[in-house]
């Protein structure tokens, strides 16, 4: 609580306690009135009103005095119609009522007067802690940002802020700490926590040479890093400013509470001052009683509820909860819009290499070898000893050590062809169809042909083929089944790979719809007809590595970059940003974003039903003001406390 | 050129007031109010001095929404 909703409460309690005195003591009131007009020689209904009113005031004013005064201001710097407004007619009318009953004879009732504004300060009161304490929440949860770097002078460890570190500059970051600048690690070794940047709970283990992000915490041992970048260029600061901006691109949903709320009020206000003057009007032309008062007091129910606090105040705290509780599980989404547009999408397009499958290549079989598995492995990586292709360093990894090179001469690359080298005395020939032909031996096509095919052929002797594919990730399946789990009606991949390769990836992954062989260009144009042929409303997701596919990503409705730890292009082409690499987030962010607009919807539905119920109740005087306070401020604290909801992203 | 501040604001709805307010002061391109964040964000017109328009932007966010403040 800060000093303002310290003095707020203060007030409200002493206003509550001064009201229920004042309550219990009507008859001393009356007492004291007849005691003072006996000893002033005025009439007891002269001096009643007045002492009635006067004692009242006091609470209403302590409790109600900034609430007017802002009416006040609004109205001289021409903004009249605000909920103080609203509040101030109200309560000032049914103070009014009660001394004019007072003056004719009757008891008036100021208590409700006093209640009602009570009642309003304790929903601002609750409303400024709750939203005080989600803000809280959210930031606790954003806690990324490091408050300083250890930086070497002199021999001395010393802190300094992260924003004057240079580029290249030595810091120490022991444990405990977290990593303030984007860099490499020069000496150390350990584990850090990525928690708060991918919502990943296990440590990742890390060595010297690796390069490191900030935001992460180191947990074991000191780590000294060359930094790579300035601090405001650090991945901590990139995320951090995005998450903090992100609420200030408005959805649809709130745009419509900003427009609603513009007409509303004023619709309300009219509608009030007809049900105070039309009916009493009317029946006056019928030869009735008018029964000014009621309709009056019906007219100030009608405006005590009408209050649009609760969207208002609830809609974009539910965004921002929803944007904060995402960002916590390592899902950054750039706004509110983007949130509203993930819940509605229907179809996910992805891109294969570095989305669906790892994008290194692995080698997956070895086929019609008289030798052993091993054996030809080690003959082709070592041939490859010298190359830096990709396809020499999966052959290498799959041998599992450094090739000794001793054994190695003669190294000859063919490009296009392959490499012939001679390895232990033997001349090896490791490459494709035509480097076999070349060298004459028989080489045998590959049944299943679903990858990469190398020959290899010893002394002019075929020795078999080794297939190298890249790999589907782990998650990839279960990332398609619970999209389809969450409503995606259709999956869609796009790749440039061969059709085989891509047929067969679907089919193990249940994707729908396959468009292989693809150009760069080909893919907006695949998105594009998509878009175009699309049936209902649903949107359009586009999932991509971030590093080739921005104009594919600002294509779809919703572009979605994952594995964005340390890739700036992704942070700024996508839309929606996964941290890590796991395609199963894609579906957490979709369930994430329907959860969200779900409460927003169950909130404009609840508040304006309420709301709605409640004028039509009190336009026919079945509603008093204690029933109003509640479709304002219950409504309100309800609302509240549903938006909060959405920060909780666990299962 | 654009700068950020720190405000002090009670409710979205005054949020969404001070950022019309501040938008239509002089020297100011365009302004946003984060409500979440408790930020204004305001890109100033070129050669427009931040000092000299942020207590206009101030004034006149006080004038729709006297309960505000902003950390200039």
């Amino acid at each position: 609580m800060n000093k303002k909703q310290k003095r707020n409460l203060c007030r409200i309690i002493i206003t509550a306690i001064l009201l229920a005195a004042l309550h219990f003591s009507d008859e001393g009131v009356s007492i004291a009135a007849a005691c003072i007009s006996y000893a002033s020689g005025t009439f007891f209904f002269r001096v009643y009103p007045v002492l009635h009113f006067v004692l009242f005031m006091i609470p209403y004013l302590i409790i109600g005095h900034d609430v007017l005064r802002k009416a006040l201001k609004g109205i001289k710097n021409r903004q009249p119609m605000d909920e103080s407004l609203l509040m101030s007619i109200a309560t000032m009318g049914a103070v009014v009522l009660a001394l004019y009953q007072d003056v004719t004879g009757g008891h008036g009732d100021y208590d409700e007067a006093i209640a009602v504004m009570l009642f309003y300060q304790t929903g601002e009161w609750f409303q400024s802690v709750a939203v005080g304490k989600s803000r809280r929440n959210i930031s606790e949860l954003m806690d990324i940002r490091p408050d300083y770097a250890n930086v070497e002078i002199d021999g001395k460890l010393e802190q300094v802020d992260p924003d004057e570190v240079e580029i290249g500059t030595e810091i120490v970051v022991n444990p405990g700490e977290k990593i303030p600048i984007d860099g490499i690690i020069i000496s150390g070794t350990g584990s850090l926590d990525t928690a708060a940047l991918t919502g990943e709970s296990l440590p990742r283990q890390i060595q010297t040479g690796d390069e490191v992000i900030s935001g992460c915490i180191n947990l074991t041992s000191p780590l000294r890093i060359r930094t790579t970048k300035e601090f405001g260029e650090s991945t901590v600061s990139k995320i951090l400013d995005l998450v903090e901006n992100a609420s200030s691109r408005k959805s649809r949903s709130e745009d419509f509470i900003t427009k609603f709320a513009r007409i509303y009020t004023p619709a309300v206000v009219c509608s009030a001052i007809a049900l105070a003057v039309f009916p009493p009007l009317v029946r006056l032309l019928l030869h009735m009683d008018p029964m000014w008062g009621s309709f009056i007091y019906r007219a100030l129910s009608f405006l005590v509820i009408s209050c649009p606090c609760a969207l208002v105040v609830s809609i974009p705290l539910t965004f921002f909860a929803g944007i904060g509780g995402a960002s916590h599980a390592g899902i950054l989404v750039k706004g509110s819009n983007y949130l509203e547009t993930l819940s509605e999408t229907d179809t996910v397009v992805f891109d294969k290499t570095g989305t669906l499958t790892a994008g290194n290549f692995e080698v997956d079989a070895i086929h019609q070898s008289p030798l052993k598995e091993r054996e030809l492995i080690e003959i082709a990586a070592l041939a490859e000893a010298a190359s830096s292709h990709p396809i020499s360093l999966s052959l290498k990894r799959a041998y599992g050590e450094e090739p000794d090179r001793s054994r190695v001469s003669d190294i000859e690359e063919i490009a296009g062809h392959g490499i012939k080298a001679v390895v232990d005395g033997k001349n090896v020939a490791v490459g494709n169809t035509k480097l076999m032909n070349s060298v004459g031996a028989a080489y045998k096509e590959c049944p299943d042909d679903i990858g990469t095919v190398i020959h290899v052929s010893i002394d002019g002797v075929y020795a078999g083929h080794i297939v190298i594919s890249d790999i589907v990730k782990p998650h990839s399946a279960e990332a398609i089944k619970s999209l389809k789990a969450c409503g995606i009606k259709q999956t869609v991949m796009l790749t440039g790979d061969a059709s085989k390769i891509a047929d067969k990836v679907a089919s193990e992954l249940g994707i729908d719809e396959v468009h292989s062989e693809l150009l760069p260009a080909d893919k907006v144009e695949r998105v594009d007809a998509l878009i175009e042929n699309r049936s209902g409303k649903g949107k359009l997701a586009f999932v991509g590595d971030g590093i080739n596919d921005a104009p594919v990503l600002s294509r779809a409705d919703i572009g979605i970059a994952m594995g964005a730890m340390g890739s700036d292009a992704a942070i700024e082409a996508a839309d929606v940003v996964l941290m890590d690499d796991d395609p199963l987030k894609i579906a957490e962010a979709i369930r994430i974003a329907k959860k969200c607009l779900r409460i927003v919807k169950e909130n404009i539905g609840f508040a304006i039903g309420v709301k709605l119920l409640c004028l039509i109740l009190s336009a026919f005087g079945l509603a008093d003001m204690w029933l109003a306070v509640f479709a304002d401020v219950g409504v309100m604290i309800l609302c509240v406390l549903n938006a909060v909801r959405a920060l909780i992203t666990k299962k | 050129m654009k700068k950020s501040y720190k405000i002090e604001v009670d409710c979205a709805n005054c949020a969404a007031k001070m950022e019309e307010a501040a938008k239509k002061t002089e020297g100011v391109k365009d302004a946003v109010v984060n409500f979440m964040t408790l930020k204004m964000n305001v890109e100033f017109e070129d050669g427009a001095d931040p000092g000299e328009v942020m207590p206009r932007v101030l004034k006149s966010c006080k004038k729709v929404e006297d309960d505000c403040e902003i950390y200039i």
